[in-house]
């Protein structure tokens, strides 16, 4: 990586290693969930892993004030950054009461934070597409600024909501960004066989509006393809589709073996980009990550981790009479 | 005679239409589709075409005048057509007469009570044998009831006067299975049967009615046994996790034997017994208020230490209520351990289909005589039952001898 | 009092709501310029602007997505399906996003949007454009679904269905368009969601109903009225939630208990409606309850003689009331 990109395009020494944080720290969620899964105390994990630069270099270009989210269920890396903490994924691991997505009620990843503008994600995948164009309509009708980010997997940019609002964005010229998190895999089907054409990015032609590939191991790069996004948006000039590229390096979830589908050389591979390896040396490179400033945040991160992993296994379900509130308003 | 000319539907969920301008007149020659006059709706502004070849006769409807669709607007004479009149379709059939007859065969309702005709009657004291009804088939309405209320609810019972007569239907002599009447006292508790209290009642009752059981006990003299457990009681917790019980010794035991005498391991189909070539066997598990047969299933391929644990997690799964059907399922001997409650000696149910079920009662000291003295032993009665249709009492008494051989063979220092 | 038609009450509520509160806005096919296929928001595009009645590209999905999203975010948006045949494709967005955005998000996001949506045959609308599409939605918990007869109920329910926290799927019988007309009062008022109503008193035989079928009912009691049969009619108004209380009311009014409607009878409403009674009003019945619906063939065909069979009248109501009546 060339020197001082960070700076050119506008991050400063902090940010780009606040960045390298939140990467570092969704990761290591991440990681702990596998554990925990593994260990029998959760029933399931929905990764990140591998897509943690598209996530936290895309959220970065985005005003946390008042820009939304309508993100999928690998975003971790966007909500963190939006405002959740360790303690509010541990707490959606185990299902217990206090998580603020769900009550408990909905599986891992499925993100929703009222207070962070981060709207509420169920499992049929894709439908979220569509709530972000009609965030941004009312947006319009409100003549409020804010710009909207979603988010989907390569697999889901085939489904028929994205056309739909896509296509929808881009006649009303709406400030919305689409962002296709390609990590060449749903569950076992590769791009190969899920995208014709192999681009994702080249559709937003057919819409009339931009359409940006981008290396997704590189945050720096994600992050400057959606200041311009952003600022295309904020300026009323409709939406921009992006696709970032990089890799899933784990199984889709934890009910999955990958080891059916794809060789461990392949994955091995893919590993040797993975965005924590090379934008940490990139800061190293920077002089910004020395030993000190690294040993201090990997024992910051570790702690929270550690933290939230037992104030959440100690923290109370839901009383069984929950099951039966939120049904209407009450 | 001239053709109808009606309001078109000019759209879906169009009722009516408003005609705009008349472009034909009376007298006027008019081809086929050509326009005949503007309709306005709140759909559609149209010109409406003539379906036919002639002259306009007469216009109905006039102009700004709202029409309902379908309803006549003009007429228009066909080309060539005869001037005679056509007599017009009765559309509409003369009510049929075979109505009336087919109610004469409704069977007779006036016995059969609606549940608010019941109702009304026994809060208001009504003998319905004294009210006349007025619905189908004679029965007695709601409102046949609500009338007689009205009235002051005369028609009451009168025992005295009309004794019901005597007069049973053929099949109603037969004598049908009731619920008991069990006279109950103050303060009785009453449980309601159901779940898998029901299900055992019903699998009991079963189990008793098919399968003629015989019964047979033997005593074995289980010190060494007892010896042996006691020895690696502690230590086989430590190591393993779970309580060194007598439980998986039986089960050994039984397993063993049974493969000397396959046809204890048999189930009965009917027109066939099946030697089964699996040998799992169920165990008796109680808990407070039920008792389940899990089964651990291949038990020939367990070890003791194997056995043990299959029959701690299984007792776990009933405990917790977390049995799953495949628990439950294949069981192809069962081994009841009354012993852990007790009992000296019992005569279990047969686990249908199954062929028989042992019991293993307690452990007690006794005094026995062995070789010309007696002797403080450890003993222990073995309790069979067995489907007679299976097996005779031959069989099952040396399958039981080797059972008994085999727990006797046990001594304070065997390997197991 | 000024008489006007279903359709008409239709357009009004909608115009007094969008001047009450602007978060209201109109989006469909056609709803803009050309004023809706059936011309439900006529005049709104003049009046409100393009952007509160927002002419959307030919895609239900988006319709309903794009609604939802706009309600999450604190908007009041209604939701055009041109016809209650072509709301399938939105059906995902419907059941897994509108109907369960409060629950899975614990009650921190709603989705307040109306879907109208005009529905039932009669029209020579054939397989598609007949359809009565209820009974898939009535089985999906945290919906509301409104079904009036008359302008008045229009009105009233449609306004109130607009002001709700929730999604509400509002269901117009396009067949009642311009046949009802009614009385309906010029100032503001709104109905309760959930509601039934009772529209005539009777003691024989209770019918109860929702839509155009109600009419029939209505029509058939005025018949038999000469016949010494007094029909008691109970309007639902309200399929979701729904109006146990009155349906049990009305059933204790006669002891005989008729169900309508046009929506095909095997997994229909009336079986919900037939189960309420059942379980909560045995002792009160004096007969089977009865349920006189579609036939469960796919759809209503085209061929006139055909749409006349499917269709219910107030020929077979009277029939089948008759018939209960005598039993």
């Amino acid at each position: 990586m060339s020197e001082k990109r960070h700076g050119q395009l506008g991050l400063s020494d902090e940010q780009a290693l606040s960045m390298y944080r939140y990467m570092l720290l969704a990761r290591k969620i991440d990681e702990r969930m596998w554990l925990l899964n593994r260990a029998g105390k959760i029933p399931f994990v929905i990764s990140c892993q591998g897509q943690e630069a598209i996530q936290v270099g895309s959220t970065f270009a985005l005003d946390r004030e008042k820009d939304w989210l309508c993100p999928y269920y690998r975003d971790l890396g966007m909500v963190l950054v939006f405002g959740q903490n360790a303690k509010d994924q541990m707490l959606s691991a185990f299902a217990k009461a206090e998580e603020p997505n769900s009550g408990g009620r909905q599986m891992p990843g499925h993100y929703g934070d009222h207070r962070y503008r981060i709207l509420t994600g169920s499992s049929p995948v894709t439908t979220q597409v569509l709530h972000a164009v009609g965030i941004a309509y009312a947006g319009k009708l409100e003549q409020k600024d804010h710009v909207v980010l979603t988010s989907c997997g390569e697999g889901s940019s085939n489904q028929g909501d994205f056309h739909e609002a896509c296509n929808f964005a881009g006649v009303h010229n709406l400030p919305v960004i689409f962002l296709v998190e390609n990590n060449q895999y749903a569950i076992s089907v590769p791009i190969s066989k899920q995208v014709a054409g192999g681009d994702i990015y080249k559709r937003a032609d057919g819409y009339g509006f931009p359409g940006i590939k981008v290396d997704g191991n590189d945050p720096l790069a994600v992050y400057e393809a959606m200041k311009t996004a952003v600022e295309r948006a904020r300026n009323g000039e409709g939406p921009t589709l992006i696709e970032a590229v990089s890799y899933r390096l784990v199984p889709h979830s934890s009910d999955d073996d990958d080891r059916s589908y794809r060789t461990r050389d392949e994955v091995d591979e893919a590993k040797k980009k993975d965005s924590l390896v090379s934008y940490r040396e990139y800061l190293i490179a920077q002089g910004l990550l020395t030993d000190d400033v690294e040993e201090r945040m990997n024992k910051e991160v570790a702690q929270e981790v550690d933290e939230a992993t037992e104030y959440a296994e100690q923290a109370p379900y839901p009383e069984t009479s929950e099951t039966y509130t939120h049904v209407y308003a009450e | 005679m001239a053709t109808d000319i009606k309001m078109p539907q000019l759209g879906e969920s169009v009722t009516e239409g408003t005609i705009a301008k008349w472009l034909k007149q009376p007298g006027d020659p008019i081809a086929k589709y050509e326009p005949i006059c503007e309709v306005a709706t709140d759909k559609v502004n149209a010109e409406v075409p003539s379906t036919i070849d002639g002259t306009m006769t007469e216009i109905i409807a006039g102009e700004g005048e709202t029409i309902e669709v379908g309803q006549l607007i003009c007429r228009i004479a066909q080309a060539g057509e005869e001037t005679a009149p056509v007599k017009e379709a009765t559309s509409e059939e003369a009510p049929s007469a075979v109505q009336e007859d087919e109610k004469k065969d409704e069977p007779t309702m006036k016995n059969r009570y609606s549940p608010a005709v019941l109702r009304l009657s026994q809060e208001n004291d009504i003998d319905l044998t004294q009210v006349d009804g007025t619905g189908a088939g004679g029965r007695i309405t709601r409102k046949d009831i609500l009338a007689v209320i009205e009235k002051g609810g005369t028609p009451t019972k009168t025992e005295a006067s009309t004794p019901a007569p005597p007069s049973l239907k053929a099949e109603e002599t037969i004598p049908k299975p009731v619920a008991r009447t069990i006279e109950s006292e103050n303060g009785d508790e009453h449980i309601a049967v159901a779940g898998v209290r029901r299900t055992i009642a019903e699998r009991m009752v079963q189990s008793k009615h098919e399968a003629p059981h015989a019964w047979m006990m033997v005593e074995a003299d289980v010190t060494g046994l007892v010896e042996l457990r006691n020895q690696h009681k502690s230590s086989f917790k430590q190591k393993e996790g779970v309580n060194l019980t007598f439980l998986p010794f039986f089960i050994k035991a039984v397993v063993d034997s049974i493969k000397e005498f396959p046809h204890l391991n048999s189930v009965w189909a009917g027109d066939q017994i099946i030697l089964k070539k699996r040998i799992n066997i169920s165990i008796a598990v109680a808990t407070e208020d039920a008792l389940f047969v899990p089964v651990i299933h291949d038990a020939d391929e367990k070890s003791i230490l194997g056995l043990a644990k299959s029959v701690h997690q299984l007792a776990e799964k009933t405990r917790q209520g977390k049995l799953e059907i495949k628990d439950m399922q294949g069981g192809t001997f069962t081994v009841n351990n009354t012993g852990s409650f007790g009992s000296v000696a019992s005569a279990p149910i047969i686990n249908q289909p199954q062929a028989a079920i042992l019991s293993f009662e307690s452990i007690v000291k006794k005094p026995v005589v062995k070789d010309n003295m007696i002797a403080v032993r450890d003993m222990m009665n073995l309790c069979m039952s067995l489907d007679h249709r299976i097996l005779d009492g031959l069989m099952a008494g040396r399958f039981l001898q080797r059972v008994k051989e085999r727990l006797e063979a046990y001594q304070r220092d065997s390997s197991f | 009092m000024p008489v006007i038609s279903y359709i008409d009450a239709v357009t009004l509520a909608l115009k007094e709501e969008m001047k009450r509160d602007e978060r209201v806005f109109v989006l469909g096919e056609d709803v803009g310029v050309r004023g809706g296929v059936f011309r439900t928001t006529a005049g709104l595009h003049e009046e409100f602007g393009e952007d509160r009645v927002l002419d959307t590209p030919l895609t239900e999905s988006a319709i309903a997505g794009v609604a939802i999203g706009a309600a999450a975010y604190g908007m009041r948006p209604v939701a055009e399906m041109q016809f209650a045949d072509f709301i399938m494709p939105a059906f995902n967005q419907i059941v897994s996003e509108a109907a369960k955005i409060r629950y899975r998000s614990n009650g921190t996001f709603s989705a307040p949007l109306v879907i109208r949506a005009p529905y039932g045959g009669g029209v020579h609308g054939a397989l598609y454009h007949s359809q009565s599409v209820e009974k898939l939605f009535t089985g999906v918990p945290g919906l509301k679904i409104v079904m009036p007869s008359t302008p008045y109920d229009v009105k009233g329910l449609l306004k109130a269905a607009i002001r709700d926290e929730d999604p509400v799927l509002f269901f117009e019988h396009k067949r009642c368009y311009r046949l009802i007309k009614g009385e309906v009062p010029v100032e503001d008022y709104t109905l309760p969601i959930g509601k039934a109503d009772v529209k005539r008193e009777g003691t024989d035989v209770t019918v109860i109903s929702y839509g155009l079928t109600l009419h029939f009912a209505l029509q058939a009691a005025e018949e038999l009225d000469k016949e010494g049969i007094s029909v008691h009619v109970l309007d639902l108004r309200t399929l979701v939630p729904l109006d146990k209380e009155a349906i049990l009311e009305a059933t204790a009014k006669t002891g005989k208990v008729l169900v309508i409607h046009e929506d095909n009878q095997t997994g229909g409403f009336g079986g919900e409606v037939a189960s309420v009674i059942a379980e909560e009003a045995f002792f009160e019945l004096d007969a089977p309850i009865k349920r006189l619906c579609g036939p469960d063939v796919p759809a209503m065909p085209y061929s006139p003689p055909l749409e006349k069979e499917f269709m219910l009248n107030k020929e077979k109501v009277t029939t089948a009331i008759r018939e209960l009546a005598a039993f």
